[in-house]
């Protein structure tokens, strides 16, 4: 009896062990079993969570557009100070004349917006060709050579060259070797910071251009530096316009390097080797002084820096950039490469 | 025949003054960077003999006065430090948000636009952005932030120890954030549309909130550009100079190392901005020389490195929207 | 889960104008009176077809007819371009998905969808590339996802070649195994209906042969819609076929009939391969 049961176990342990083979073949033969079962699990989960989900996404939503709304306050608020404070100082007086006493609170910051407009005429002077031909350079006339990766590498690098340093540079240069602040120095130095970005816009816009335009000038026999000056670098012409005019506006707000080269004074233009005064430099002692009225002037010629930065900017963006570039690509690229000290 | 090869060889010839006329403007950019480092370089070399490069980096005196020169750059370096830190982390988040409105969730009427103003306070000149901060928004600063803090805390956390003026470190960090987030806003932004739509779908296609998209697909996908983006942040941050002279409160020497929030302090472009006219000594001049070396230093390192991340962000995924 | 359970579950009230279309008999999917418009272009006009489960329906017809947009309104992925408007009713085992009551993002779910250019999650691994819809909707229990996951790969036909390699990166992946790891992904959401959007035309052959032997027995599970502009293909794979022209479905049948029979003279031109 017993004996018969053992077997009879045994038996059975075979035929479970067969059957579960069979059913694990039977698996793995249909390789995909569909479980009912899972689908429900899932639906019944997502319709669980997803009210939550659905709360969690509101709220994240609710958080960007509070960032968004806190960046349009502020700036609003800038824009607004600015032009409630400082349209009450603005008169023909206050554009031309030099400071007067500071107690009694008349003149101006003419000197300023005269030195303004010189240092930073001059230091186009000097950045804008370099920069193009640098950025011609490494469009057209480059190859992979150690040299032009190099030029290209630190010129992206020396966009964030900080503004104090090349002011520093821009004295020991040429106002120790000159003998005192003066304006050559602080041209030299916004250059040194409009240099790298016109090298970068320019380089950027001359590859938009189709290679078809050189071919079709090389065909009718022009040598290459007429293509490059007159045809390539012509169909660029807007973007590199934007660049340098968005240079331009960067380095007039410059206040760190013509700390320690023009050094800011009363007085009108008076030579290339002396100092001059600029908008920058002008509101920072404005703002350092403890009167009101200066505090008032400070204000007003924030103003006419900020209408001179912003008309440029906004002007090129609506006119220039929207139709040639794809919104947001190298416009943004070149707001970038500006927008650093 | 002479003449025809005598127009060529003037072409070539032409041909061959523009090229290097080109090449010379090209060398010239690398020669401003030469002039640069050697120049800042060797202006350091007084103060670097005297003390020691280590021995000025870590020391904290700061004391002009002939006879007891002693020069440190570490009060500084610790400023730049703690106000880029605070700049970045209220930046950062701020920017990402306005990012992945601007990109994800706004439809391009409102985005663009958006965008576009958002960009206009990139070109806000930073001596404005002093002005506004130290006649304005520091008020704000002071009685919605401060002032609340150092009541509720100011006994209790160090953090908040000191009486706020509003003429510290933190409203620097903050004003420094405001100035910092079209930056890194705008980078973010390009970066997330450079991300292929086709990710998008797929996660949609699974069911997928917009926000879930965004922190497990697109953020993981762009971690390296935007990572880049942030980095460009700090590279502005650290290298601000008027405005921070403006409201971060001029300490001197020890007394710059701050010891709460509200503390007034000192970076090392703003000691710079302040002092440097002043110099009389020639160590004096050449500690000044010497800080601007150390941020110039701390500057390329952080942009080379922002350089490097975008570039392979880009490489990753090259192409806009499909 | 019975319909009828679901659709309470959703909250789902079916609109009085939609009832009185439904006059459906049992299939999986039905489309009633879909309109559908891009800013003020019309892309889809009146569309009415019937859809069986466990068959394949290929969606045919020349570039612009507007059978990508028709699949992306199935599963409400339409609206995620911007200026699309539709209006009309699909219908989901009775269930009116454009219904005013109903999230779409629940829907959504029910649904699969494979896009013409394989597209995995590139930092993710094989193993999360396929389980990333779980794990989106918040399923949690991990000796689950990976039966499931398993159970997808398998039925994507990629279990064989992926097993010892789960970890890997999905696009270490060739891409025909790229795009059954997409297969993958959404088979591990258990949908009912598989929407493909022109699977095959971004593959080689051979990994085209592959994907159109796997959708043979994906039907046995669930119910296949496919868009193709691979008229072949249309008559290899499917049995029942939409020919569609300028937005509309000029004709609807059984795979065999459109191709062999068709009724319109539209449908004749194209298949015989006078256009399109």
């Amino acid at each position: 009896m017993l004996a018969l049961s053992c077997l009879y176990l045994k038996w059975s342990k075979l035929v479970q062990e067969q059957r579960s083979r069979v059913v694990k073949l039977e698996n793995t033969e249909k390789n995909y079993h569909r479980d009912v079962d899972y689908r429900t699990i899932i639906q019944e989960t997502i319709i669980r969570k997803n009210r939550r989900r659905k709360i969690v996404n509101k709220v994240f939503t609710g958080i960007t557009i509070a960032c968004v709304a806190l960046a349009l306050t502020l700036l609003g608020s800038i824009l607004l100070e600015v032009v409630k404070n400082g349209i009450a100082a603005i008169s023909i007086e206050f554009l031309t004349e030099p400071q007067g006493s500071i107690i009694r609170g008349d003149g101006g910051i003419g000197p300023a917006i005269q030195g303004t407009l010189l240092v930073v005429g001059y230091a186009s002077i000097i950045g804008v060709p370099i920069g193009i031909l640098a950025g011609v350079y490494l469009s057209e006339y480059a190859g992979n050579s150690k040299f032009a990766y190099a030029v290209r590498f630190f010129n992206n690098v020396m966009t964030g060259l900080p503004s104090i340093v090349v002011g520093i540079v821009g004295y020991i240069l040429l106002v120790v070797t000159i003998g005192s602040f003066n304006i050559t120095a602080g041209a030299v130095a916004l250059s040194i910071i409009m240099i790298p970005i016109v090298v970068g816009v320019t380089e950027a816009t001359l590859r938009l251009v189709p290679n078809s335009v050189r071919e079709a000038a090389h065909s009718l026999g022009v040598p290459k530096w007429k293509v490059t000056l007159f045809i390539t670098l012509k169909s660029a012409k807007n973007g590199v316009l934007t660049g340098i005019v968005l240079a331009i506006s960067r380095i007039a707000g410059e206040t760190a390097p013509l700390i320690m080269t023009v050094l800011g004074t009363s007085l009108f233009f008076q030579g290339v080797v002396s100092p001059v005064d600029a908008l920058p430099l002008r509101i920072w002692r404005l703002a350092s002084q403890p009167y009101d009225h200066a505090h008032s002037f400070g204000w007003g010629a924030a103003l006419i820096l900020i209408i001179m930065v912003l008309s440029l900017s906004i002007l090129l963006r609506f006119f220039v950039l929207e139709k040639r570039f794809k919104p947001g690509s190298s416009s943004t690229w070149i707001t970038n490469r500006l927008t650093r000290e | 025949m002479f003449l025809s090869s005598f127009l060529l060889r003037g072409r070539r010839r032409g041909d061959r003054v523009f090229k290097w006329v080109v090449i010379g403007a090209a060398g010239y950019t690398l020669l401003m960077l030469v002039l640069v480092t050697a120049s800042v370089f060797e202006g350091s070399i007084p103060i670097f003999s005297l003390e020691g490069f280590g021995g000025f980096i870590f020391n904290t005196d700061w004391n002009p006065v002939s006879g007891r020169e002693a020069y440190g750059a570490l009060p500084y370096v610790i400023g730049t430090l703690v106000s880029s830190a605070i700049a970045m982390a209220i930046g950062v988040p701020i920017s990402l948000g306005i990012a992945v409105f601007v990109s994800e969730i706004a439809p391009p009427k409102i985005g663009t636009p958006i965008g576009f103003i958002v960009e206009i306070l990139a070109a806000v000149p930073s001596i404005v952005y002093g002005l506004w901060a130290l006649f304005v928004f520091r008020f704000w600063i002071v009685d919605f932030i401060e002032r609340p803090l150092y009541e509720a805390f100011g006994g209790t956390i160090p953090f908040f120890a000191r009486t706020p003026f509003g003429l510290d470190i933190f409203t620097a960090g903050i004003v420094l954030a405001i100035m910092i987030i079209p930056i890194i806003s705008s980078i973010s932004r390009e970066i997330l549309k450079a991300i292929p739509n086709s990710q998008r779908e797929a996660a949609y296609s699974l069911g997928a909130t917009r926000w879930e998209t965004v922190w497990k697909v697109l953020f993981p996908y762009a971690k390296a550009g935007l990572l880049g983006a942030a980095v460009m942040g700090l590279g502005r941050a650290v290298g601000e100079t008027i405005l921070v002279t403006m409201i971060i409160g001029n300490a001197i020497g020890a007394n710059a190392i701050p010891d709460s929030l509200f503390s007034p302090s000192q970076t090392l472009s703003s000691i710079i901005a302040n002092e440097f006219n002043e110099a009389v000594t020639v160590f004096h001049s050449s500690a000044l020389i010497a800080l601007g070396f150390v941020l110039f230093l701390l500057t390329m390192g952080i942009n080379a490195g922002a350089q490097l991340l975008v570039s392979k962000m880009v490489k990753v995924s090259p192409g806009a929207k499909e | 889960m019975s319909t009828e359970e679901y659709a309470k579950a959703i909250n789902y009230t079916p609109s009085s104008s939609s009832s009185a279309d439904a006059k459906r008999g049992g299939y999986k999917v039905s489309v009633r009176n879909l309109n559908s418009w891009f800013g003020s272009k019309q892309a889809l006009k009146n569309i009415n077809f019937d859809v069986k489960e466990n068959t394949i329906t290929a969606l045919i017809g020349p570039s612009g007819c507007g059978k990508t947009t028709l699949i992306r309104c199935l599963n409400r992925m339409n609206e995620m371009t911007p200026g699309a408007t539709v209006k009309g009713s699909v219908y989901l085992n009775d269930i009116d998905m454009y219904a005013n009551s109903v999230d779409p993002v629940i829907i959504k779910r029910r649904m699969g969808m494979v896009f013409q250019k394989p597209n995995p999650f590139p930092t993710m691994s094989i193993y999360d590339n396929v389980a990333a819809g779980l794990k989106l909707n918040g399923i949690k229990d991990k000796a689950m996802i990976r039966e499931i996951v398993e159970e997808s790969l398998k039925g994507a036909a990629l279990w064989d070649e992926v097993k010892d390699e789960l970890g890997k990166p999905g696009l270490s992946l060739s891409g025909g195994q790229q795009q059954r790891l997409c297969i993958a992904r959404a088979l591990a959401m258990q949908p009912e209906v598989l929407l493909m959007d022109e699977p095959t035309s971004a593959l080689d052959p051979i990994a085209s042969a592959k994907i159109e032997e796997l959708m043979n027995w994906l039907k046995t599970e669930l119910t296949v819609i496919i868009v193709t502009h691979n008229m072949q293909q249309a008559a290899r794979v499917s049995d029942y076929t939409a020919f569609m022209y300028l937005g509309e479905v000029v004709e609807y049948g059984p795979t065999q009939q459109i191709f062999k029979n068709p009724r319109k003279e539209l449908t004749e031109r194209y298949v015989s391969g006078k256009f399109g």
